[in-house]
């Protein structure tokens, strides 16, 4: 067994997506660790800039080329990697936990016979054991997996797990022309499609007051709506909330909705889960008012009201009108 | 057309204060309600749309103990011809991949066009079930759907992206479509459903201990305190003032 760390490096529409680059600092600090090193694995058509931008960040860049790897398709994509991870042997491969690695890594993992564990935050190697860090339930609690390395095995690891940092390294870079024994028509992939921009544009918000599933009904909303308001807020909200059609997608904060920056967030009946905490994580005040006093959302807030959000809204609400 | 739906009981924990059993492999679920994964929910109602447009029966299928026959049953009621529970052993100590391979073995001697998934299940959040079992068929997959027009032998699917993108494909059946919250609006079981899901069939395969599994579960703990919120103490008038007070000192009033 090698002790090779391969990164599968993600991008789209010509650009490499910040996971790649969390990605490899956590792999270049685990093969450090080990005495081992790391490969960018980039797959695509037109390579050579997205190969210079990260040379600095492995030890070694292998390019796999083909006009099919251009756009993601996850059947091109396994068969591409299929062959060189059966190859090289890494040691372990690590993907991001992003929705191309929900569309492949599971697929590639049973075709190979490699065990996968999806979404942790932090791994190690114990002996001849890769051990991870994973949240479970909504984050509540945290849960450790493992499996052996004989064969080699795949990860991937939650965005934003790391802060990216610079590798400083100088990488020889390897070009594979790759071709494909069987062309997967039966899958095609059509275009990009953005979804609809309404009139609010939360991302450039200052005030913001999100809405989780705790607001429990569609009608409690226009009591928000007149609290933000009062204040010059926005009001935005978790996923459940644009699932169930009481506000449009672009009111949604999170990692398959927006990410804002505002001054201030103030989050109400949101638990808290990794997917929304991406898109909020970073706005300058955070207040969350959650009944739980476990919610995960404190862990990310500056200021915490473990009460009910329908006590402690009006009180805001009458405060202000003091003012 | 024929599908299949994989549901999966999962427990409400999002309000729920949890414990965890003293040799920190379980969640202690004596005080837990379950229900059927969000994400199922909306898997469930793509494939009885489909039973609507173009006819066809949908078979649930459940990994899972006897107290799944309650989410099934709430399947079955909904429109669900039959159902299939399986239910190995050693439950608990399944990973995502030995579910898979459980649920692939089943479907064997079935015909489908589609198999629908949730994409994640809420309590692991694992994410691999579909695509998985996708693969142990050798059929093609689509995660993340969110958005499905079907034909009699394809759809045109558009997957989710990160930050509100999708990405649309062209997809022939059969294959796997895992599904994602929001893809439609789930219906709610009707009294004459729930009548007449009584008489439907349940089949339960007990295949023994079922040592597949690639993954191990070590334990599971409570994060531990890091970074907290300062919470503020007192009545709804006293926390409002300090929420007030925060927001005039950052000149946000
Ligand atoms: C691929 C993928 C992408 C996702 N992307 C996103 C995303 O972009 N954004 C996102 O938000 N989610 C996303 N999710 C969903 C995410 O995993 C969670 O399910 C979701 O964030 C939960 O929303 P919530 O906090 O509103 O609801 P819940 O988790 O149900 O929490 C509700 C909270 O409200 C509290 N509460 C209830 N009543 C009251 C009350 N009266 N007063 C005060 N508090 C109360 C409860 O204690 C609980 O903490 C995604 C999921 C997947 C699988
Ligand atoms: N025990 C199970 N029984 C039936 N279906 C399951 C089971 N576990 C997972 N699934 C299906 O696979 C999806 C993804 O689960 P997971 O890979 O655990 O996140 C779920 O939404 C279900 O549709």
């Amino acid at each position: 067994m090698s002790k090779e760390i391969f990164v599968i490096i993600e991008h789209r529409r010509g650009t490499i997506r910040d996971v790649s680059y969390e990605l490899l600092t956590k792999a270049n600090d685990f093969a450090n660790n080990i005495g081992g090193s790391t490969a960018a694995v980039i797959l695509g058509n037109e390579l050579d800039e997205m190969v210079q931008h990260l040379k600095s960040s492995a030890h070694k860049i292998i390019a796999l080329k083909n006009e099919k790897l251009g756009d993601f398709h996850s059947e091109y994509y396994q068969e591409a990697l299929k062959s060189i991870i059966e190859e090289r042997s890494p040691l372990l491969v690590m993907l991001g936990h992003t929705s191309a690695s929900y569309d492949l890594a599971p697929a590639l993992a049973v075709a190979m016979g490699l065990p996968l564990i999806s979404g942790c935050s932090d791994l190690r190697l114990e002996g001849n054991k890769v051990i991870t860090l994973n949240q479970v339930y909504g984050g509540k609690i945290n849960a450790e997996y493992s499996f052996e390395t004989e064969k080699g095995g795949i990860i991937t690891l939650l965005p934003g797990s790391v802060p990216a940092k610079p590798g400083g390294l100088s990488a020889e870079v390897e070009e594979v022309n790759v071709s494909f024994e069987r062309e997967f028509e039966d899958k095609v992939f059509i275009q990009f499609v953005e979804s609809a921009a309404g009139e609010i544009d939360i991302t450039q918000a200052e005030k913001i007051i999100a809405i989780g599933r705790g607001i429990k009904e569609e009608d409690n909303i226009a009591m928000i709506e007149e609290f933000a308001q009062s204040i010059g807020a926005v009001v935005a909200c978790s996923r459940p909330i644009v699932d169930a059609g009481w506000l449009p997608k672009d009111r949604q904060v999170g990692s398959s909705g927006k990410t804002v920056k505002p001054k201030v967030y103030i989050a109400l009946g949101i638990s808290g889960d990794f997917q929304h905490l991406m898109g909020m994580r970073n706005a300058d005040t955070i207040i969350a008012v959650n009944k739980d006093p476990n919610a995960p959302i404190f862990g990310a807030a500056d200021y915490g009201i473990v009460d009910d959000l329908f006590k402690v809204v009006p009180a805001i609400k009458d405060k202000l009108a003091q003012l | 057309m024929n599908s299949v739906v994989c549901i999966k009981r999962v427990p409400e924990t999002a309000e729920a204060t949890l414990k965890i059993d003293p040799a920190n492999r379980k969640l202690e679920v004596d005080n837990l309600v379950f229900g059927i994964n969000e994400a199922d929910n909306y898997a469930l109602e793509q494939a009885l749309l489909l039973e609507e447009e173009f006819g066809g029966e949908v078979i649930v299928v459940s990994v899972g103990p006897p107290e799944t026959d309650e989410i099934i049953r709430m399947a079955l009621a909904k429109g669900a011809g039959r159902a299939i529970r399986i239910s190995p052993e050693n439950l608990s100590e399944l990973d995502p991949y030995s579910i898979a391979k459980l649920i692939a073995h089943e479907l064997e001697d079935e015909e489908y066009d589609l198999i629908f998934t949730g994409c994640q299940a809420s309590d692991d959040g694992f994410s691999q079930v579909g695509v998985a079992l996708a693969e142990l068929l050798g059929i093609q997959h689509l995660s993340m759907a969110v958005k499905m027009e079907t034909e009699e032998e394809s759809a045109t699917v558009n997957r989710e992206l990160e930050g509100g993108l999708m990405a649309q494909y062209k997809l022939n059946f059969p294959a796997v479509i895992t599904i994602q919250t929001g893809l439609n609006e789930p219906r709610y079981a009707s009294i004459l459903g729930i009548k007449r899901a009584g008489s439907k069939e349940i089949r339960v395969v007990e295949p023994g201990s079922w040592n597949e599994k690639m993954v191990e579960l070590n334990k599971l703990s409570f994060p531990p305190p890091g970074k907290m919120a300062e919470i503020f103490q007192g009545s709804p008038a006293e926390t409002a003032e300090k929420v007030c007070e925060v927001l005039k000192t950052k000149g946000l009033l």
